[in-house]
């Protein structure tokens, strides 16, 4: 665990940027981790993605599955790599400051 | 950071669920990693993407020494197909999709299915046979093309 700051706020991350604690997370640090990685502007689509994943989350303590996610969060599995082309699951996860999600499919 | 793989190209040679859900477990995988993901079908990993097998496709109950049960319990008509159905059962509580579905979501993914051209010829089948997802047939030559520059996976 690192100590990173995030919109002006000391967060703490893991070895590959993602949220240690997804209390402390906000909507302007996930623009900030959106850019770093690849993404510059983040569409209504992408947040609908960025919200599902993240309420899944902290409702269930896990994060979606990708058949899930393409099933559940209103978004296509074809939309969600266009929206994130280097993985949805793994990426939305990171923007929306919960740890990497751990399921295989 | 370590260094990461970018690429993985997967050869799919056997028609049994076993050998084809890691295959399409490591494609799908691949793409959710935002890494290239090319399936090459060969033999009767060719089932999995036939049109009439698809959604065939059974647990190997003879010949399978993880099935942990004699030879001749595993040759019982319906053996095979009792222990596809709980296996099945249990890959969609942990959400594995169905083969079909599977490989509509490898697609969607931007993965890449192709069919071995010599197991076609052998078999006398074309891109008729095969579900819309298989983008061509390949002959090994244009495989390794297509996998330069990628790990290469034999299942």
């Amino acid at each position: 665990m690192t100590t990173v700051t995030l919109a002006g706020s000391p967060v703490e991350v893991d070895g590959e940027g993602f949220l240690a604690k997804p209390e402390q997370w906000t909507k302007q640090m996930g623009e900030e981790i959106a850019r770093s990685s690849g993404i510059d502007q983040l569409t209504d689509r992408h947040w609908q993605v960025i919200e599902f994943m993240r309420k899944t989350y902290l409702d269930t303590g896990s994060a979606p599955s990708m058949r899930a996610l393409g099933k559940t969060s209103g978004v296509s599995i074809k939309e969600l790599y266009e929206l994130f082309p280097k993985g949805p699951a793994k990426l939305a996860a990171k923007i929306g400051g919960i740890p990497k999600p751990r399921g295989c499919v | 950071m370590a260094e990461s793989l970018k690429k993985v190209a997967i050869v799919v040679s056997k028609g049994s669920l076993e050998g084809i859900y890691p295959a399409l477990i490591m494609a799908n995988g691949a793409r959710m990693e935002g890494m290239e993901a090319n399936l090459f079908f060969t033999f009767f990993g060719l089932d999995a993407i036939r049109k009439d097998r698809i959604d065939k496709i059974k647990v190997a109950t003879v010949g399978n020494p993880g099935m942990h049960i004699p030879t001749w319990i595993g040759s019982i008509p319906g053996i095979s197909w009792m222990a596809t159905k709980m296996m099945s059962r249990q890959m969609e509580k942990i959400d594995i999709p169905p083969v079909r579905e599977f490989v509509e979501m490898i697609a969607d993914s931007g993965g890449k299915l192709y069919a071995c051209q010599a197991t076609v010829d052998m078999f006398g089948l074309s891109m008729d046979d095969f579900v819309p997802q298989v983008e061509k047939v390949l002959t090994v030559g244009e495989f390794y093309e297509l996998a330069a520059g990628g790990e290469i996976i034999f299942t």
